[in-house]
């Protein structure tokens, strides 16, 4: 772990910055001019009491939300509002934290479906199975497979998604995020509602796919045990504002934030 | 006592004695049935990928058929003196004009109404069915057209069978109807299980945003599952069309759609095709066997009644999706 942050500190290129962004539904304003930034091969906490705006913030960042006001900088390119598309084009994967999968389809599928935007092959080939569109197919279940085995959910790979127990379905999610290859990988509250084993199986594969992929991820968690343990970073947002951010030592110190969150969820 | 044996015996009996007679009644029925399926088809496409009940789907019936017979009316005006050439000719427009009808749906009708609650794009449906409706009479005019069968070369005539005791006749064009309706069908099939648009229009029945998040374009899907239903109505309006006149009247078909819907569920292509059989062979029973009880007319509330005793009993469908939702 210390090995990781001493090589990445030096690494400070800045991946993705949003700057005073302000998003409103209605009267209600859920992100109050915040700043930050993740920068490339970091692993970036949010965290914030219920209701600080922090999936609002990742909507944000993918484009699910327009903010009223603020920058998006991603790869170097500004803009005032990210669309979704956009946003997976340009290497932004996600999961969700109520777990959004396609219920209907296998596990297998569903990896599949991470590689939407890498198939390129016209219709034709695809609709005959054939010529360019099979090597193209096969290269991609070589990929899918790969994270199947990373996973390790080799055994319920044909097994339709809504009939998994939970924990798994989150891994699922996980492996078609991945699928995508993605430069920055969002992940809504990857262990909420996982027992003491899930989450230390899940911490290491954010560790795994952070170090062995160089995958920059920028995660809100409410497990201050794991937020401390995993980030590099942590932000902190009570009440849509931005109320600390820094190293996860720096801030677990931070008055502001016992006073806001720490202070009374523990 | 009387009436007992009228419903419940008489019926039956007819059918063993007259064998002949109830497979000439089960083919007519299968025939309308299919016309059924293929409206409900349309519903279901656009249904499966943007949860929106598509009224316009009737009128679109209606359009794609007077958009071909506009357009081969205009050829033949215009110096293309070979029937055939021509009906070819304005069969591939008419797939082009329902294309651009998917595109200016998508672009003018859906990405303004992206996010809005269901009712509001139902809604829209219906604006949408209100325009087609005055933009056909503009163009077309409102006289019944007759549909260009015999150029596109459909055949005619009858195929009849000396079987069963009895003689049953099949109409050249009700089998020609049926062999395309299964091209079809199997086509659609084939397209949406295979290729990667197919996967897409999966994911996008399944879960907007998870579909959004992996970087699937819904504009792009809608546009194909609006060209797809666009294409199925073309069909449907020939076929329908070569049953009867081209009319405006033909909307309410649309209606008679609902009831093989909730029969097969909304999200159910094979429940669109076995629904419509369904109906469709249930109402040619109803109406041949226990009609006369009544007074006849059963063909106008017959599917009605079965849809609701479904609604009863399999709200669903019977191939819908069973929805379980966390409380």
């Amino acid at each position: 772990m210390r090995a990781r942050s001493e090589a990445e500190a030096k690494a400070t290129e800045v991946l993705l910055s949003v700057e005073q962004v302000t998003l409103k539904f209605g009267g209600i304003t859920a992100i109050n001019d915040v700043s930050f930034d993740i920068r490339r091969g970091e692993i970036r906490a949010i965290i914030g009491p219920n209701g600080a705006g922090k999936t609002s913030m990742l909507n944000v960042i993918n484009g699910f939300y327009t903010p009223q006001s603020g920058r998006i900088t991603f790869r170097g390119e500004t803009r005032s509002k990210m669309r979704p598309y956009e946003a997976a084009r340009g290497g932004i994967a996600r999961t969700f934290q109520n777990v959004a999968l396609f219920k209907g389809m296998t596990a297998l599928d569903n990896i599949m479906a991470g590689r939407s935007l890498k198939m390129r092959r016209g219709l034709f080939w695809q609709l005959i199975r054939h010529g360019p569109a099979l090597a193209e197919d096969v290269e991609h279940r070589r990929k899918v497979e790969e994270i199947i085995d990373f996973l390790e959910i080799a055994h319920i790979r044909r097994v339709q998604v809504g009939r998994l127990p939970y924990g798994l379905q989150k891994r699922v999610e996980l492996g078609r995020a991945l699928a995508m290859e993605p430069e920055l990988l969002l992940l809504d509250e990857p262990m909420a509602g996982m027992n003491l084993e899930e989450k230390e199986d899940m911490s290491r594969f954010i560790v795994d796919v952070n170090q062995e992929f160089g995958t920059t991820i920028a995660l809100i968690e409410h497990d201050m045990g794991v937020v401390m343990d995993l980030s590099d970073r942590v932000v902190v947002l009570d009440y849509g504002r931005k109320i600390a951010d820094g190293p996860p030592d720096a801030v677990k110190r931070d008055p502001a934030v016992i006073d806001a969150y720490l202070g009374v969820a523990h | 006592m009387e009436l007992l044996y009228a419903t419940f015996v008489d019926p039956f009996a007819q059918m063993i004695g007259a064998p002949d007679l109830l497979v000439q009644t089960l083919w007519e029925g299968l025939v309308g049935g299919m016309l059924y399926a293929l409206i409900a088809l349309g519903f279901v496409l656009i249904f499966k990928a943007s949860g929106v009940f598509n009224f316009a789907q009737g009128i679109m019936v209606v359009f794609a058929a007077l958009t071909l017979i506009g357009i081969y009316k205009l050829l033949t005006s215009n110096g293309v003196s070979n029937v055939h050439a021509a009906a070819i000719l304005a069969l591939a427009l008419t797939i082009g004009v329902m294309f651009v009808l998917a595109l200016a749906v998508e672009r003018l009708v859906l990405r303004p109404l992206i996010n809005q609650p269901d009712i509001i794009l139902f809604m829209a449906t219906f604006g949408l069915t209100y325009f087609l409706i005055g933009f056909g009479e503009l163009v077309f005019g409102g006289d019944p057209k007759i549909m260009i069968t015999e150029e596109l070369g459909l055949p005619k005539g009858v195929i009849n069978y000396q079987t069963l005791g009895g003689l049953i006749s099949l109409q050249k064009l009700d089998i020609a109807a049926a062999v395309i309706a299964s091209l079809m069908v199997a086509g659609l099939a084939v397209f949406f299980s295979k290729t990667r648009i197919g996967r897409a229009l999966r994911a996008v029945a399944d879960s907007h945003k998870a579909a959004l998040s992996v970087g699937i374009s819904l504009e792009q899907i809608w546009i194909i599952v609006w060209f797809a239903s666009g294409l199925v109505a073309l069909v449907t309006g020939i076929m329908w069309g070569a049953r009867s006149d081209v009319s405006f009247a033909l909307e309410v078909i649309a209606l008679k759609a609902l009831p093989v819907l909730i029969l097969g569920g909304f999200t159910s292509i094979p429940g669109a095709i076995v629904g419509g059989l369904i109906i469709g062979v249930g109402e040619k029973l109803a109406e041949f066997y226990w009609g006369p009880l009544i007074g006849g007319g059963t063909d106008s509330w017959f599917a009605y009644v079965l849809a609701l005793v479904f609604l009863l009993f399999w709200p669903h469908g019977l191939f819908g999706e069973k929805i379980i939702e966390r409380v």
